[in-house]
């Protein structure tokens, strides 16, 4: 799960974590009160809030450039916040629809002597926690390591002892740090060591950390993720979830707990099990279809899930056919089966509807489907099914 | 004719009790998998279903009714400490059927695997399961698509599995052993692991190694099987069609030293090694019968 760079830089800054001054605003009144609260003296940079990254890059649908931007007086600020609110956003990873701005950070902007990069994340092939960091910020770091892997400095922490001050100063000196510096750059580690232990996150990452001209070390920029899985044992985090961000189809899936992610093809499906799902995705694009999405329904979903999860794939308009793929183990095909029959009596099926089951209850399964007296094609094997489907679509 | 499970297997079932556990033994009881005990906290001294005791905990069902596996169908926030405490009490093979255990919890069983006082081997989380047709079926797949035989089966995926098995089945080749190693990026038994045991057993013939795109679980297999592996081996990767960027992204790619996990690399790496490459999720079976005929 991400949440915005404002809620990030929020948490850091209740970890010690030193942050530019800044609010937060969602309309026009908080634009005001936002930047009312901020130094009149200062330079305002307006941030607008989207969770992908290269937003200073990125470029307005309406053509108004950069979603990133400094301004040198309060009125400034107010017009610009008011061009990006609203707006929809397009950077290198939105996709060219974009994604749509509707809250936006206002903050202290500062001299910058040099940026860093600082990350702390599970390294999940020796399950250790690894803090990353390098000379080189404000860039991509998956470049830097690439070109310059030299610059990367990376530390694992053993699973008894974490992060110790022997960590933080042998990474402050690698970072060229010196006097003072060490000191304040352990704390700030330290700091972000203890938000990524006490709130389960699964990624840190401060790009830029940076030095002003007087020497001190702050986060300019801000990411943080958490494991999905692990979200319940903090229910503050779980607040910080933003269901604008995500694709309507994924909230409402999630909230049935079923595994969706929209696509670009015309070709829905629906699996259990997120191997055979892939698996089924390739074979639909072996037989010259595109899939449009990837629809796991879990080991062990019941029929409101099924339900829920084939309504969801026939909201999509672009769905030009259906395969159902389903190899009962945990998961029963005549729950599978009960399912489909449900969901296609509450929506007009328009399209051809392929379904493949096997596995645990399949008789059962079948008989249903057949007695239902919906217009579907049975399949007895998954390339069966694909080939129908696709040529059926290109029909 | 087997590795790991067999006809002497006595199995002890965590959260026997549950909706999924119970469903699941009843299954496996049916299939002839010698189930002991039952571990419900709290429920002890009670039977399962008129049949199996009911223990408070694993050490019990150990020093009670002598199993020595155990499998856990325990709610992912508290399946990892069911994995350790099967740990503690020395049973020696464990398998998690479980989904959605949070990764911080499985980074800390991994540290507890890696002792070396543990002699425990896990199988899983979220997997399947591990079945020796017609002996022992532990875990969530349908029985009746196995059949007895000399392929042995590891697998990343539990559905895609069961679509391979039927393949083997469908066409008169048995399995000796099929082992679902879970889908999970932090796991107990590697590819590599289950390679080296279908190797290392004289009753395996062939072996099929499903594997999914993401970390680089395939390419250390194909280190090995480069090295020690004879045996006539078939592979399949799903996702190679899948979208990129829906991964961790940034720090996340590159503190992987070995690459970056693609379709492409675990192909090269099957290549090398010899493993033959079913590109169609449907010619898995047929994919091997070129090398194998049984």
């Amino acid at each position: 799960m991400n949440i915005h760079e404002y809620q990030a830089k929020e948490l850091l800054k209740d970890y010690n974590v030193p942050v530019p001054k800044g609010f937060s605003a969602h309309d026009e009144d908080g634009i005001d009160s936002a930047i009312e609260s901020l130094d009149a003296s200062d330079f305002i940079v307006v941030k607008a809030q989207i969770h992908a990254g290269g937003r200073g890059k990125g470029t307005f649908t309406d053509g108004f450039q950069g979603g990133v931007q400094l301004c040198d007086s309060k009125d400034k600020a107010k017009e610009t916040a008011l061009k990006m609110l609203g707006n929809h956003l397009v950077t290198k990873q939105t996709g060219p629809q974009g994604r749509k701005v509707q809250t936006l950070y206002f903050t202290e902007a500062c001299t910058i002597d040099h940026e860093y990069y600082l990350a702390i994340l599970l390294d999940r092939e020796s399950a250790q926690t690894v803090i990353i960091a390098s000379t080189e910020g404000g860039v991509d770091i998956e470049s830097v390591a690439e070109k310059t892997p030299e610059k990367i400095i990376r530390v694992s922490l053993s699973q008894d002892l974490g992060l110790k001050a022997h960590h933080c100063r042998s990474i402050a000196f690698q970072l060229g740090f010196q006097g003072d510096q060490v000191k304040a750059f352990s704390k700030l580690l330290y700091g972000l060591y203890r938000l990524y232990l006490e709130k389960n996150a699964e990624m840190v990452e401060i790009n830029p950390m940076v030095t002003d001209k007087d020497g001190s070390i702050f986060a300019l920029d801000a990411k943080v993720s958490f494991d999905s899985n692990a979200v319940f044992k903090h229910p503050d985090i779980a607040e910080l979830r933003d269901t604008n961000e995500e694709d309507p189809k994924e909230v409402e899936a999630s909230e049935y707990n079923l595994n969706y992610i929209a696509l670009e093809g015309n070709i829905a499906c629906m699996v259990n099990g997120a191997g055979l799902a892939m698996a089924t995705m390739d074979i639909i694009k072996s037989y010259g279809g595109e899939p449009a999405n990837f629809l796991d329904v879990g080991g062990g979903a019941n029929e409101e899930q099924v339900t829920a999860a084939f309504k969801i794939i026939v909201s999509d308009p672009n769905v030009k056919g259906i395969l159902v793929n389903i190899f009962g183990g945990i998961m029963k095909c005549d729950i599978i089966a009960r399912g489909i029959v449900a969901a296609a009596k509450n929506v007009a099926l328009s399209v051809p509807l392929v379904v493949r089951l096997e596995g645990t209850n399949v008789e059962a399964g079948k008989a249903i489907l057949k007695e239902s007296g919906l217009e579907l094609t049975p399949a007895d094997s998954l390339a069966e099914a694909a080939e129908f489907i696709t040529q059926k679509v290109s029909a | 004719m087997s590795i790991l499970v067999d006809k002497d297997t006595r199995l002890v079932v965590q959260g026997i009790t549950g909706k999924a556990g119970t469903f699941h033994t009843q299954q496996c009881v049916e299939y002839g998998t010698q189930v002991v005990a039952g571990v419900t906290p709290g429920k002890g001294g009670l039977l399962w279903e008129n049949t199996v005791p009911i223990c408070n905990t694993v050490k019990e069902s150990v020093q009670e009714y002598g199993a020595n596996v155990s499998v856990i169908y325990v709610p992912p926030p508290f399946a990892a400490d069911s994995i350790l405490e099967s740990i503690e009490a020395e049973i020696p093979l464990v398998i998690c059927i479980t989904e959605g255990i949070p990764v911080r919890d499985m980074a800390e069983v991994r540290h507890k695997l890696n002792q070396t006082s543990v002699k425990t081997r896990l199988i899983g989380p979220n997997c399947p399961g591990i079945i020796t047709p017609g002996q022992c079926k532990i875990g969530i797949m349908p029985g009746y698509i196995h059949k007895p035989g000399k392929v042995g089966v590891v697998s990343r995926s539990g559905t895609l599995t069961y679509e391979a098995v039927w393949q083997l089945t469908q066409n008169g080749l048995g399995q000796s052993t099929c082992i679902g190693i879970g889908g999970d990026p932090i796991n107990g038994t590697s590819q590599k692991d289950a390679i080296q045991l279908f190797n290392e057993d004289p009753e395996t013939e062939a072996i099929i190694m499903i594997g999914e795109i993401g970390g680089n679980a395939e390419e250390e297999a194909c280190k090995y099987i480069k090295e020690h592996v004879t045996k006539p081996i078939a592979g399949f990767i799903a996702g190679a069609s899948a979208p990129k960027g829906r991964t961790m992204g940034h720090a996340g790619a590159i503190i992987s030293e070995s690459g970056a996990g693609t379709a492409e690399a675990k192909f090269e790496a099957m290549e090398d090694a010899g493993v033959k490459i079913a590109l169609n999720p449907s010619k898995i079976a047929e994919t091997l019968m070129a090398c194998y005929s049984g």
